[in-house]
C-alpha cells in the first residue's frame, strides 16, 4: 500500500512539473505580453518594468528562478495588478471557488445517492423511471443553458433569488444547485447500477438467508461496494466542480477562481496564469490520489499487491 | 457474455443461422424506441441544419431593421435577435458550425485514439508500459485550464478549436482500443495470419481493428456530444467561434445577455442544443446495448 501511495505521488509530481513546464514556455512563446497595450508605453518605462519583472534576464535563468521560489511557496507578483502577489489573490479567490464546490457537491451527493438507492431497491417503479429521466435531462441540459433558465425563472421570474452576486447566504442557493444538479445525474445513475451489481451477488443471498433486514442489508452489505462507480466517478466530479465553475462564476459574477483565472489569460498576467494552472493541476491531482486510497480501501480486489 | 466483440459473440440458436452479428445488432437496436428516437431526431436536425439555409427565405446576414427584438411570429418563426436577424436562420447556421465541430474533432480523437491505442494494445510489453503511461499522465492534466488557455493565447482560430478538443478526447478511446485489441491478439485467428507471415501492421489494420469497430462506433458516438458540449461552453466564455460565424453556443451566451426582456433568443438555442445531445446519448446508449459492449453498469 506504500509502495503504491510513493509511486503515485512520484507519477503526479513528475505531471505537475511536466504542467508548470509546458504552461511557462508556452506563455513566453506566444505573441504579445502583459505589457502589450492599446497605448504604446514608451520605451524606457517598458524597459524599466521588464527589469522589475525579470523579463530581461535570459529565459532559462528566469524559468529556474521561478522554480525556486515556487519551491518556496512563492508565486511572484501579478503583472496586472501592481502591489498586489498571486498568492494573495488567490488566496482571496480560492475560498469562493470552494465553497461554490462545496455546496454544489453536497447537492451532487444528497440528491443523487439517494436517488439512485431508491431506484435500484424499487426496480422498474414510478420513482426509478423518474430518476432515469431525470438523469437524462442532466445529461442533455449543460450548466450554461440550466443556469440562465433558473436565473430567469427564480431570480427574474419569481424573485425570490438576486440574479448575480456571492454576498448574502441566499446567494450561494442558485449557483450551487445548477452546479450541483450536473452532477447529481450521474451520481445516481451509477449508484443505482452499482447497487443493483452488488444486490444480486451471493453474499447478499446469504445475508437474506440469515434473515438481515433489508435495511440492513443495504445500508452494512451492499453499500459499501455498491458505491465503488461512484466514488470512481467523484476524482472527475471534483474536478468538474472547479474547472465547471468558470461558467458558473462568469453567470453569476461570482468573485471566485474561475473567473479570476479567464481574466488572467485574456490579460496575459503570466504569474497569475502560471498560479491558478498549478494550484488547479494541484487539486486535481489531490483528488484523484484521494480517489484511488478510497477506492483501495472499499475494494479489497482493486488493491494492488 | 465476453469482450471480444460483436463478430466473436454472436448468439447461436435455431432461428439466428444465416444472420451475421451486424444484421443481429441492427434487430435489436430497432426494437429500442428510444434510440429510433434519437437517431430520427438527429438526421431531422443534421438535414434541416445542412439544408434549411436554401429552403428558407433570408440568410443569416440579412437584417430587418423594423423587426428587431420580435418574439416568435408566423413570419420569424423563432422570433428576431437585436439586429432584426431571424433567429431561426442563425440556429440553422450555427447548427451546421456545432455539428461540424462535433463530428470533426470527434474524427481526429478517433483517428489519434484508435492509432495509439492498437499499437500500444498490440506490441505489448514495454512499449505499452510506455505509452500508457504518457497517457495516464496527460489524464491528469487539468484539461479544461489548458483548452481555455490554448485559446486564449493563439487567438481564437476555429482549427486550434478542432485540434485542442481532438486532443482531449482521444484518451479514453485510447484506452478502450488498447484493451479490446490486447484480449483479441490472443484468438487463434490472429495466430494464424502470423503464421501465414503477414506484417505486423497488416495484421493490427486489417484483421484485429475491424473487429474492435463495436466498441469504438459506441464510443464515438458518445464522443460527439462531449465534444459538442466543449466547443459550446468555450462559445459560451467567448473563446469558441467568432463572429461572423455562429454556433449553438455563441447563441445561447447572446441569448442568456438579453433573457430578461427577450427569453426566446436563450430558450430556442438552448432547446435545439439540448434535444441534439439528448439524441446523440439516446442513440449512444441504444447502440451499446445492441452491439453488446459492456452493458453491465445500467
Amino acid at each position: 500500500m506504500l509502495r503504491f501511495l510513493a509511486s503515485r505521488l512520484l507519477q503526479s509530481l513528475a505531471s505537475l512539473f511536466l504542467i508548470i513546464t509546458a504552461t511557462f514556455f508556452m506563455l513566453r512563446f506566444v505573441p504579445g505580453g502583459p505589457f502589450t497595450a492599446e497605448k504604446a508605453v514608451p520605451p524606457e518605462v517598458l524597459r524599466n518594468l521588464e527589469a522589475h519583472y525579470g523579463f530581461n534576464q535570459p529565459l532559462h535563468r528566469q524559468y529556474f528562478g521561478y522554480l525556486g521560489r515556487l519551491a518556496r511557496g512563492d508565486l511572484g507578483p501579478s503583472f496586472r495588478y501592481s502591489n498586489r502577489t498571486v498568492n494573495e489573490i488567490l488566496a482571496d479567490t480560492l475560498p469562493v471557488s470552494l465553497e461554490l464546490g462545496g455546496w454544489a457537491l453536497a447537492v451532487a451527493l444528497g440528491l443523487g445517492l439517494p436517488l439512485g438507492m431508491v431506484a435500484a431497491l424499487r426496480r422498474n417503479s414510478w420513482i426509478d423511471h423518474a430518476a432515469s429521466t431525470f438523469g437524462l435531462v442532466g445529461l442533455a441540459v449543460p450548466t450554461f443553458v440550466l443556469g440562465p433558465l433558473f436565473v430567469l425563472v427564480f431570480a427574474i421570474g419569481a424573485g425570490w433569488f438576486n440574479a448575480s452576486g456571492w454576498a448574502s447566504p441566499a446567494d450561494r442557493v442558485l449557483p450551487s444547485l445548477v452546479l450541483g444538479l450536473a452532477y447529481a445525474a450521474p451520481v445516481s445513475r451509477l449508484t443505482r447500477g452499482g447497487l443493483l451489481e452488488i444486490l444480486q451477488q451471493d453474499f447478499i443471498r446469504t445475508a437474506r438467508a440469515k434473515g438481515a433486514s433489508e435495511f440492513r442489508i443495504v445500508v452494512r452489505h451492499a453499500l459499501r461496494g455498491g458505491l465503488v462507480p461512484v466514488v470512481a466517478y467523484l476524482g472527475p466530479a471534483a474536478a468538474g466542480v472547479l474547472t465547471g465553475s468558470f461558467v458558473i462564476e462568469t453567470i453569476f459574477q461570482i468573485p471566485g477562481l474561475g473567473r479570476e483565472f479567464v481574466t488572467s489569460a485574456f490579460n496575459r498576467d503570466y504569474t497569475l496564469v502560471l498560479g491558478t494552472v498549478i494550484l488547479y493541476a494541484a487539486m486535481l491531482m489531490a483528488f484523484n490520489l484521494a480517489v484511488d486510497l478510497a477506492h483501495a480501501w472499499m475494494n479489497p480486489r482493486l488493491r494492488p499487491d | 457474455m465476453d469482450s471480444a466483440g460483436p463478430h466473436i459473440s454472436a448468439t447461436s440458436g435455431p432461428d439466428s443461422r444465416g444472420r451475421s452479428p451486424w444484421q443481429d445488432a441492427w434487430r435489436q437496436l430497432r426494437r429500442n424506441r428510444l434510440a429510433l428516437f434519437g437517431a430520427a431526431a438527429l438526421a431531422l436536425i443534421a438535414i434541416t441544419c445542412a439544408a434549411g439555409p436554401w429552403l428558407l427565405p433570408s440568410s443569416y446576414n440579412d437584417q430587418d431593421l423594423a423587426m428587431t427584438f420580435r418574439p416568435p411570429s408566423l413570419r420569424h418563426w423563432c422570433g428576431t435577435d437585436q439586429l432584426g436577424h431571424d433567429l431561426l436562420v442563425r440556429m440553422l447556421y450555427g447548427g451546421r458550425l456545432s455539428l461540424a465541430v462535433g463530428l470533426c474533432a470527434t474524427a481526429v480523437a478517433l483517428f489519434i485514439g484508435v492509432t495509439y491505442g492498437g499499437i500500444a494494445g498490440y506490441l505489448g510489453g514495454r512499449v505499452d508500459a510506455a505509452m500508457m503511461r504518457v497517457v495516464d499522465i496527460l489524464y491528469a492534466l487539468p484539461f479544461t485550464v489548458f483548452v481555455i488557455l490554448l485559446m486564449v493565447l493563439f487567438g481564437r482560430n476555429f482549427l486550434l478549436l478542432f485540434a485542442a478538443i481532438g486532443a482531449v478526447e482521444w484518451l479514453t478511446m485510447a484506452r478502450i482500443v488498447r484493451a479490446e485489441v490486447q484480449s483479441i491478439k490472443r484468438l487463434e485467428y490472429v495466430e494464424a495470419a502470423r503464421v501465414l507471415g503477414f506484417s505486423r501492421r497488416r495484421i493490427l489494420f486489417r484483421h484485429i481493428l475491424p473487429n474492435v469497430l463495436g466498441p469504438i462506433i459506441v464510443y464515438a458516438t458518445l464522443t460527439v456530444p462531449a465534444v459538442m458540449l466543449i466547443e459550446a461552453f468555450l462559445s459560451f466564455l467567448g473563446l469558441g467561434v467568432q463572429p461572423p460565424m455562429s454556433s449553438w453556443g455563441v447563441l445561447i451566451r447572446d441569448g442568456a445577455a438579453g433573457m430578461e426582456e427577450y427569453p426566446w433568443l436563450l430558450i430556442f438555442p438552448g432547446a435545439a442544443f439540448s434535444l441534439t445531445l439528448l439524441s446523440l446519448n439516446f442513440l449512444g446508449d441504444g447502440l451499446r446495448d445492441a452491439l453488446d459492449v459492456r452493458s453491465s453498469a445500467d
